[in-house]
């Protein structure tokens, strides 16, 4: 037992002594909680979760003698939990709308039984090892939880619980440890949030992660256990994007991080996810998704912490053997948590306010993300995406170009482009990713062989373009030659046509690798036949006033992922449109037909 | 601890108070303070320990001779009187009457600074709210719940914009009795502070408006609690009462400078332009007391106003503001200059709401697609304007040319419009499909083949565009 002595925001000064740092610790008649962040002599720093209203010097205060810790165990998923994991619709029935101050609630609902199912190879007397699955939960229709023998615990098998019904607090195995001590193992254990949990070895991330965005997975492609960067200033879409990969993704379990972000946004994903179907097990989102919630408005403590909480919790089925994503959104508002909290430590400020930690810790949580092999010997991953809110839209702040140096996959928003309505408003200059080569592999294996060149076709065009449009912009587009101008029309229809993605559009919200390519192709064909037709001296304004070009730029809203032999028919309407200017203008030397329909006859023979 | 006096005040400055040897005072406590002439100023403990509290003073500092000053601890935090009879009231930033009628006494009292909304019990905000301004119901629709600030500068006419959406977003008829006003002023000019009164009196509206004002030569450190007193009112009328609440809050960069006033007082390590780290978490504290709740039938919409700075939209008060609300709507000097009222520039505008507040089952089917058409069709235009004032007019193509005149008609007829003019959605919709229409087809990507063939006027109208 120790006393408050200062009170200063969040951060609180005590007299408590044999406390260790980030030791959790329970202050005053609220019973508010924090967790130690310095001690000098019998004095220690508390940051404390909730607001410090009211608190009083002279208040008792107790350690809990343990770290900030999550529960893991069936019942997590379809949850929206606050930053340091309390479960938020359980604490509505508590505390009704508005979250009260010192409500506490285990995460995971003590009452409810699950239904757990031995694995049928283990024996007592065997030896476990950490991370051994001992059995499985249906948590729900699609998800199985597996149980796992939690990372600090190893030793002979004593005894095994039978198939049947099981609350949390039941033990379900008891494992001898090296020392000789009896552990009694639960459904659920809790492990410590800063603390990495373990596995048994690192592996290079292989196969993309699918978002069903084109210009996200074709152009600007990310692995699973990958890291990437979602940066923009306000009003450029980051989290539409955000959301955007939280519903399509190709993965087993999606964490939505809320930090620090609007609380309608949460809302919009709590009430939309669960009608939504999951692309993949056709079943609602919202079972293989959930949520951790520190809303603007929240504590900036509690803000700080949701990101290992909702790490700690990806790291927990990644042991599973699952593919989870981690969309964090936004890291700014956490880094920003750090500053505030440093500032009031009186920490020496380095740049815009921000500590001289910031680098180390930013890059320390994203190397939580990979692909690894597992204690259990399987292959799981995380993926982790966080969205960067920097001041002003200026790449060159802190938190933005520290991110920059420690993510693959960088997603740069632009302002332009969302001004002009183009969403998702990935700009292609600034945008990068260091997976391009791994990701060529993957598409040309399973999709087209042609991907990698297409995908450098179609960026080279958007490249030339940009260059062509400043000289547009001082001297006028007839300066252009013939050819320049089909450049700079070609590179707007594979803007309006391929790159643009509307959210809303209920065909064209999720696009598939086969339709993403073929969209692709279609509209480089276009390209290359009109760069020949304009070679053959086709006046290059007959060209601009087809309405083919419109047709083209409405394709992606008009065949969805399901229809892709139907996309892959227009073609035919290619041909036909510019069969006339053969006829007129002559085929050339050398160019005896049209080159092979996209997505011709042999390629769809070797898929099916 | 019960009400005391001390009288240890060892520092007065930038409005605050140092005081020694005052043990237990509880974080955020409401203090009185009487300086050597008698007079009450009203202050809050900002941090606490046995040795040193610190207080700031809503009235400032100025004056107080620190050896001759009171302070009482009335142990307990700000809290406000709420009661129906608020409505039609005026009241200073810590709830004291300015309208020379007697305080409101009421058995509810809550303290200002509110609890966080629990995000599960929110209800995401849908209903479309039809302002009557085609800019805003075309283009950045508004809807029941959300915070959606105008991003201004000096001399823009925000509050002309204002008091219309006040005058012109009204609910149906049956529902008119459910609709409130909090007007929260900080630091606005007496003239503006009449404009409003007299805009609410014309309107009907005087008698369901709650005023919260703290003029420009009012202490600026009272800023700092005015809109939390005013939430907890519009808290109470929305979720106690029932009301449809419209909260304007009058100007947002005044409280920020007040926040920085203090911040620098107290030794804050600034983050950027002097402004604290912690401004985005104190602005989000604000903002975010907008919205809906799950299973109450009120609502609680926010329109704040953030002049910018030098019209920067990059300064931490705007930038920061944008992060944390549904959007904004940008004024411009050039259209303002141009004679354009309401010079709503579209670019920048957005409302991230209104997806869900508009199409089929609320305004017309069409109307996400039109929305998104005129924002790339006038983008386009401005471009081509870049470029016509580089080359010339004459040296444009006639798309080019076409696309200008659209620009050309629509800042003219869609963005302009009356003070008085009160358009109705389809009215503003029509409008839309009438200068698309001046467009050929082709052009129009954004809008489906179905769209198309039902509203567009034809070629004909397209060839009698200039």
């Amino acid at each position: 037992m120790g006393e408050t002595l200062d009170i200063n925001g969040p951060i609180v000064t005590v007299r408590l002594s044999g406390v260790m740092n980030g030791e959790q610790i329970r202050i005053g008649a609220l019973g508010l909680v924090g967790e130690v962040i310095g001690r000098e002599g019998d004095r220690a720093v508390v940051q404390v979760y909730e607001s410090t209203e009211s608190l009083r010097p002279g208040e008792k205060v107790e350690a809990l003698g343990h770290p900030l810790a999550v529960e893991l165990g069936p019942g997590l998923l379809g949850q929206i939990f606050d930053g340091v994991q309390r479960p938020l619709r359980g604490l509505v029935e508590q505390g009704g709308d508005y979250i009260a101050r010192g409500l506490s609630l285990p995460p995971l609902d003590r009452d409810q039984a699950w239904s757990f199912v031995p694995s049928p190879d283990l024996n007592p007397g065997m030896n476990l090892a950490a991370g051994t699955v001992l059995g499985t939960v249906q948590e729900n229709p699609t998800f199985s939880h597996r149980i796992l023998v939690p990372p600090d615990v190893e030793g002979e098998l004593i005894d095994l619980a039978g198939a049947g019904d099981y609350t949390l607090e039941q033990v379900i195995a008891r494992v001898r440890d090296r020392a000789g001590t009896p552990r009694e193992l639960k459904l659920y254990h809790r492990w410590p949030v800063r603390m990495p949990r373990p596995y048994r070895r690192r592996d290079p991330a292989g196969e993309p992660l699918l978002t069903g965005q084109r210009v996200l997975d074709t152009f600007f492609p990310l692995l699973k256990g990958g890291k990437a960067a979602v940066p923009g200033p306000f009003g450029v879409g980051k989290t539409v994007v955000q959301q955007q990969i939280a519903r399509w993704s190709n993965v087993h379990v999606v964490i939505y991080v809320g930090c620090g972000e609007r609380g309608n946004e949460l809302v919009d994903i709590l009430e939309s996810f669960p009608k939504l179907t999951d692309p993949y097990s056709g079943r609602s989102l919202m079972e293989r998704t959930l949520l951790v919630a520190n809303t603007s408005n929240m504590p900036v403590v509690a803000r700080e912490a949701s990101i290992y909480v909702g790490v700690t919790l990806a790291e927990y089925f990644r042991d599973q053997g699952y593919d989870v994503v981690v969309v964090a959104d936004s890291t700014s508002r956490w880094a920003e948590a750090l500053r505030e909290v440093a500032g009031r430590l009186g920490q020496m400020p380095v740049e815009e306010g921000y500590p001289a930690y910031l680098a180390s810790r930013l890059a320390a949580f994203y190397e939580r993300a990979g692909r690894v092999e597992t204690l259990a010997g399987t292959t799981g991953s995380i993926t982790l995406i966080g969205a960067v809110s920097p001041p002003g839209g200026d790449f060159s702040e802190p938190v933005t170009s520290h991110t920059k140096d420690i993510i693959q996959t960088f997603w740069a928003l632009s302002k332009e482009l969302a001004d002009a309505r183009h969403y998702p408003a990935v700009g292609w200059a600034d945008s990068f990713s260091a997976y391009v080569g791994a990701a060529a592999s993957w598409w040309a294996e399973h999709v087209d062989p042609a991907w990698a060149e297409r995908r450098a076709a179609a960026l080279g065009l958007l490249t030339e373009a940009d260059e062509l449009a400043h000289i547009v912009n001082l001297v006028g587009p007839e300066a252009l030659s013939p050819e320049q101008r089909w450049v700079l029309e070609s590179a707007s229809l594979i803007r309006e046509g391929v790159l643009q993605q509307s959210a809303l559009d209920p065909v064209d919200s999720f696009s598939s690798p086969e339709k993403q390519f073929v969209l692709l192709d279609l509209i480089l064909e276009i390209h290359d036949q009109g760069r020949k037709l304009i070679a053959l001296g086709v006046p290059v304004q007959q060209l601009l006033g087809l309405p083919l070009l419109g047709r083209a730029q409405r394709l992606k809203g008009t065949y969805g992922s399901d229809q892709v032999p139907s996309l892959r028919d227009f073609v035919q309407e290619i041909r036909a449109a510019f069969e006339p200017f053969y006829r007129d203008y002559g085929r050339g030397e050398g160019e005896p037909t049209p080159r092979a329909a996209p997505g011709g006859s042999f390629r769809r023979g070797k898929r099916e | 601890m019960r009400e005391k006096e001390y009288r240890s005040v060892s520092a007065a400055r930038g409005g605050l108070l140092f005081m020694r040897g005052v043990p237990g005072v509880a974080l955020g406590d409401r203090v009185q303070v009487r300086d050597q002439r008698n007079r009450r100023r009203d202050g809050q403990v900002i941090r606490t320990s046995h040795e040193v509290v610190l207080i700031q003073v809503f009235e400032g500092t100025e004056g107080l001779d620190p050896e001759r000053t009171w302070v009482r601890f009335l142990d307990r935090p700000f809290e406000v009187m709420l009661s129906p009879a608020l409505l039609g009231r005026i009241f200073n930033g810590i709830g004291q009457p300015r309208d020379g009628r007697p305080p409101v006494i009421a058995a509810l009292q809550r303290n200002v600074s509110g609890a966080p909304v629990n995000p599960a019990v929110r209800a995401y905000p849908r209903e479309f709210i039809q302002t009557g301004i085609s800019t805003i119901d075309g283009l950045n629709s508004l809807v029941r719940g959300q915070k959606l600030p105008i991003f201004s500068g000096s001399g823009l006419p925000h509050n002309r914009l204002i008091a219309q959406i006040v005058r012109q977003a009204k609910l149906p008829a049956e529902e008119q009795s459910r609709f409130a006003v909090v007007f929260a002023a900080l630091g606005i000019s007496h003239d503006d502070a009449r404009f409003f009164r007299e805009s609410f009196e014309t309107s009907g509206v005087l008698q369901n408006v709650v005023m919260f004002i703290n003029l420009a030569d009012d202490p600026p450190i009272e800023r700092l609690i005015l809109p939390r007193t005013a939430l907890t009112v519009a808290e109470y009328l929305a979720f106690d009462l029932d009301h449809h609440v419209l909260v304007i809050l009058s100007d947002m960069t005044h409280y920020a400078e007040a926040l920085r006033e203090v911040a620098t007082a107290k030794g804050d390590v600034p983050a950027r332009k002097g402004y604290p780290g912690y401004l985005y978490s104190d602005l989000a504290e604000i903002y975010e007391r907008a919205g809906r709740i799950k299973g109450r039938r009120g609502s609680i919409t926010m329109v704040p106003v953030v002049s910018m700075p030098s019209d920067d939209i990059t300064h931490p008060i705007p930038d920061l503001t944008g992060y944390i609300t549904e959007g904004q709507i940008v004024l411009s000097r050039e259209l303002h200059n141009q004679g354009i009222y309401p010079p709503v520039t579209i670019p920048p505008s957005l409302s991230r709401l209104m997806k869900d507040g508009i199409g089929k089952d609320y305004t017309r089917e069409d109307h996400p697609r039109v929305a998104s058409q005129l924002y790339a069709s006038y983008a386009r235009a401005l471009n081509v304007r870049n470029l016509a004032s580089i080359i010339g007019a004459e040296e444009l193509t006639e798309h080019d040319r076409r696309s200008l005149a659209f620009a050309e008609a629509f800042e003219r007829r869609f963005v302009n419009q009356g003070e008085e003019e009160d358009r109705a959605i389809l009215e503003t919709l029509s409008l839309a499909w009438e200068l698309l229409s001046r467009l050929p087809p082709e052009a129009l990507s954004r809008v489906t083949e179905a769209d198309l063939a039902r509203f567009h006027r034809g070629p004909s109208a397209v060839d009698e565009a200039p």
